[in-house]
């Protein structure tokens, strides 16, 4: 073994002493050179003084398009965050709050990390598929929905290090070391340690704790009749009241008009301009049945992929079922 | 003798008085499951999720079940899962690992290139950082497996990093590696070289077999005792650099905001911790009052567990409990106290201490130096309010 051993070091020794001309295989010759295309088609990272920005130029209102059509749908048409989906901006001044409000705005250091992040990894389910133009864009309204440049703007690789993001010196590199150990490293109280011990807090009176051991069965869709059943929908559509309205004097709002919209063929409410995914269901027969209807609410985006409705979805079943008992109750 | 579970009736326990199925006919052959699974009655021991947690179930977590399981090393079929862009589909024929920046020769290496390198095997724990990240405002889930179930603990085999960038020749300049996923998310992130240089593996084998999907099939980096978001799967690239990329996930997240607004950046170590994982709210004691063996996990990232101390009364007192197998740096600890409970409420509580010296605080303690919103990092000493029923609830106390 120790043999074996040895001779593995005067390998890597061998290896460092003829170092310097790079194209020496290693000290086990395996792999092969990467190709300068293939570092070119991985290496994308970009760091905060620029290196790595290719060249190119968006501006707020191109952005704002882009943003509007393939952001919005999670993260709000401003940005602002749609349900669980992150904001992107305000919570200027909130760090130090008790509910802090971490957006690219008020907590990211860096402005090339938006950039890096978003040419790699977006949009969401599509990525790497935005042209570096688009990026800049992208990057260009955020700036802009935080209130750090005009709607004139354009970014381009040239201005790129002259935006300063308002948290840049807002971070310390761990600290623990000096803040925390030299507290925790002294030797504890083994006996008689507190006088008293209350209780302080209780997760029981919480309630937030998923119950369910097992998943639960399909639950089919009962009649709209249960007076109970119409209540719950009707809580349930407190969700969908910000952009829809249904029932008398309904008018459409950020989104159609819901009176009568099960049993009804798709994209057909007037005054309304439907996504063209939507249009073109509607054209090809799609009837919002109670079935079609609970399929599209349970993930929106995914049943029909380019909806305008930026709502996330309904997780239960339940609540499914009582909302379309709720619309069924409105025949129009 | 108290209590017992064979309550034998005058004439004797059925179980054992009568010829039962299984004692007379057959099981089933061999070749019934070529790839066995966990026996029916165990259906319960699964991951679960918090669904108000994160939006959706693709760039989401869910939790080990480590409440109902003994021991150290984690099954791959129950670890926590945590994705960015999902788990996603990638073979050993389609996997291409790259080395590139300051080094001498960029390389690109198959999975096939990687078996012939010399490797090792460690048993590691890795912990999410956001680990019991939901308990900063006080005791909110009610379950081991939620409030520390962002862990797991794996045999891991694979090939030093150090072994690959040697391969390379690392130039003088390079003192960070940023190392990124092949899935959507890439899930960057940037590493001191010295780090690098100590102890990460690129690991393909766990617990003796291939890894997981969920955890990074075919390949993924180890980076033992430091924060689980930088154990990168599906491991795709690695990049000598002079200083750090600053991704995503290195400055909008896992970061720790304190409480005067300012945020610790570059928090990799997980500190000492442990938890009783049973009696638990989700592990109750069902057998009344006599022996009760209390037990649970313990790790640091920073070395070997040393001791575990448990309070059965909220912290006012406490006894060494007995640490079970050898303990390995930067790996699970099993702990066990075997008591016997006189049916009186309990306040139980665990206390890890590691090789450095560290003693693991309450959580009182990290939130005067913290504040309420750190999110991650959360290594303060658990409580389980063990009422007389044998119930157990999540609690903090003064």
């Amino acid at each position: 073994m120790s043999k074996c051993r040895d001779l593995i070091v005067a390998i890597v020794l061998t290896a460092t002493l003829t170092a310097g001309s790079a194209a020496l295989a290693g000290p086990y010759g395996l792999g092969r050179p990467a190709l300068t295309d293939e570092i070119a088609a991985w290496d994308h990272d970009v760091r905060p003084d620029g290196t790595g920005l290719p060249p190119g130029s968006g501006s707020v209102e191109a952005g704002e398009a882009l943003f509007s059509e393939r952001c919005a749908a999670c993260h709000g048409d401003f940005a602002e965050g749609v349900d669980n989906w992150p904001a992107l901006s305000g919570g200027q001044d909130t760090l130090d709050h008790d509910d802090p409000v971490k957006t690219v705005g008020s907590y990211w250091p860096y402005l090339s990390t938006l950039w890096d992040y978003i040419h790699r990894s977006k949009p969401y389910g599509n990525a790497q598929t935005l042209a570096t133009d688009e990026v800049y864009a992208l990057v260009a309204f955020l700036l802009y929905s935080n209130d750090l440049v005009d709607e004139k703007f354009v970014l381009t690789q040239g201005n790129f290090l002259t935006v300063e993001m308002p948290n840049a010196g807002g971070f310390i590199i761990d600290d623990r070391a000096q803040a925390e150990y030299p507290a925790f490293s002294r030797v504890p109280c083994m006996e008689r340690c507190k006088d008293n011990v209350q209780i302080t807090t209780r997760a029981g009176t919480l309630d937030v704790t998923p119950q369910s051991q097992t998943p639960e069965p399909p639950q089919a869709v009962p009649p709209p009749t249960d007076p109970a059943l119409l209540a719950a929908g009707e809580k349930v559509f407190r969700k969908c009241k910000s952009c829809h309205q249904v029932g008398e004097g309904a008018k459409t709002r950020i989104g159609p008009v819901l009176t009568g919209i099960v049993d009804a063929p798709a994209g057909v409410a007037d005054g309304y301009r439907y996504s063209k995914p939507m249009q073109a269901a509607g054209k090809g027969g799609l009837i919002w049945t109670s079935k079609e209807l609970a399929a599209f609410l349970t993930k929106p985006k995914s049943y029909m992929k380019g909806t305008k409705m930026s709502f996330s979805g309904l997780r239960k079943k339940d609540d499914i079922a009582a909302v379309i008992a709720y619309l069924t109750s409105f025949s129009g | 003798m108290v209590g017992g579970a064979a309550h034998a009736g005058a004439a004797g326990d059925p179980l054992i008085t009568q010829v039962q199925d299984w004692a007379s006919g057959h099981g089933d052959g061999v070749d019934a499951t070529p790839y066995g699974l966990p026996v029916k009655y165990e259906s319960d021991v699964i991951r679960r999720n918090v669904d108000w947690l994160t939006a959706d179930t693709i760039s989401s977590i869910n939790f080990t079940p480590i409440h109902a399981l003994d021991g150290t090393i984690t099954p791959q079929g129950c670890a926590f899962e945590r994705h960015h862009s999902g788990a996603i589909d990638l073979s050993k024929q389609d996997y291409r690992l790259m080395i590139n920046g300051l080094v001498d020769q960029p390389l690109v290496f198959t999975y096939e290139d990687l078996e012939r390198f010399p490797r090792e095997n460690h048993v590691y724990f890795c912990e999410c950082a956001a680990n019991t990240g939901m308990e900063w405002a006080g005791a909110q889930l009610n379950g081991a497996q939620f409030t520390h179930g962002m862990i797991h603990n794996m045999e891991y085999t694979g090939v030093p990093l150090r072994t690959l960038l040697q391969e390379a020749g690392i130039q003088a300049a390079g003192k960070w590696v940023y190392v990124e996923g092949a899935d959507a998310s890439s899930n960057g992130r940037s590493i001191p070289l010295e780090k690098v240089l100590d102890d990460c593996l690129v690991a393909f084998k766990a617990n003796g077999e291939a890894l997981r999907r969920e955890h990074g099939y075919p390949v993924r980096l180890v980076v033992p005792g430091w924060e689980g978001n930088l154990w990168i799967k599906w491991l795709r690239r690695i990049e000598v650099m002079d200083g750090p990329v600053e991704a995503k996930e290195e400055t909008s997240k896992y970061t720790d905001l304190l409480g005067d607004g300012t945020a610790r950046k570059w928090t990799w170590e997980m500190d000492a911790k442990s938890v009783i994982t049973s009696p638990s709210p989700q592990s109750p004691i069902r057998h009344g009052t006599g022996p009760l063996v209390i037990t649970g996990l313990a790790w640091s990232g920073r070395g070997a567990i040393t001791q575990v101390d448990v309070s059965v009364d909220g912290g006012a007192n406490w006894v060494a409990a007995r640490l079970a197998g050898h303990q390995h740096d930067k790996a699970l600890t099993r702990f066990y106290l075997d008591t016997d409970w006189d049916g009186r409420e309990m306040l139980l509580q665990a206390r890890a201490r590691d090789a450095t010296g560290y003693v693991q605080p309450t959580k009182n303690a990290l939130r005067e130096v913290r504040g309420m919103n750190s999110v991650y990092h959360n290594n303060g000493i658990q409580t389980w309010l063990v009422t007389p029923n044998g119930e157990a609830e999540n609690v903090e106390v003064s």
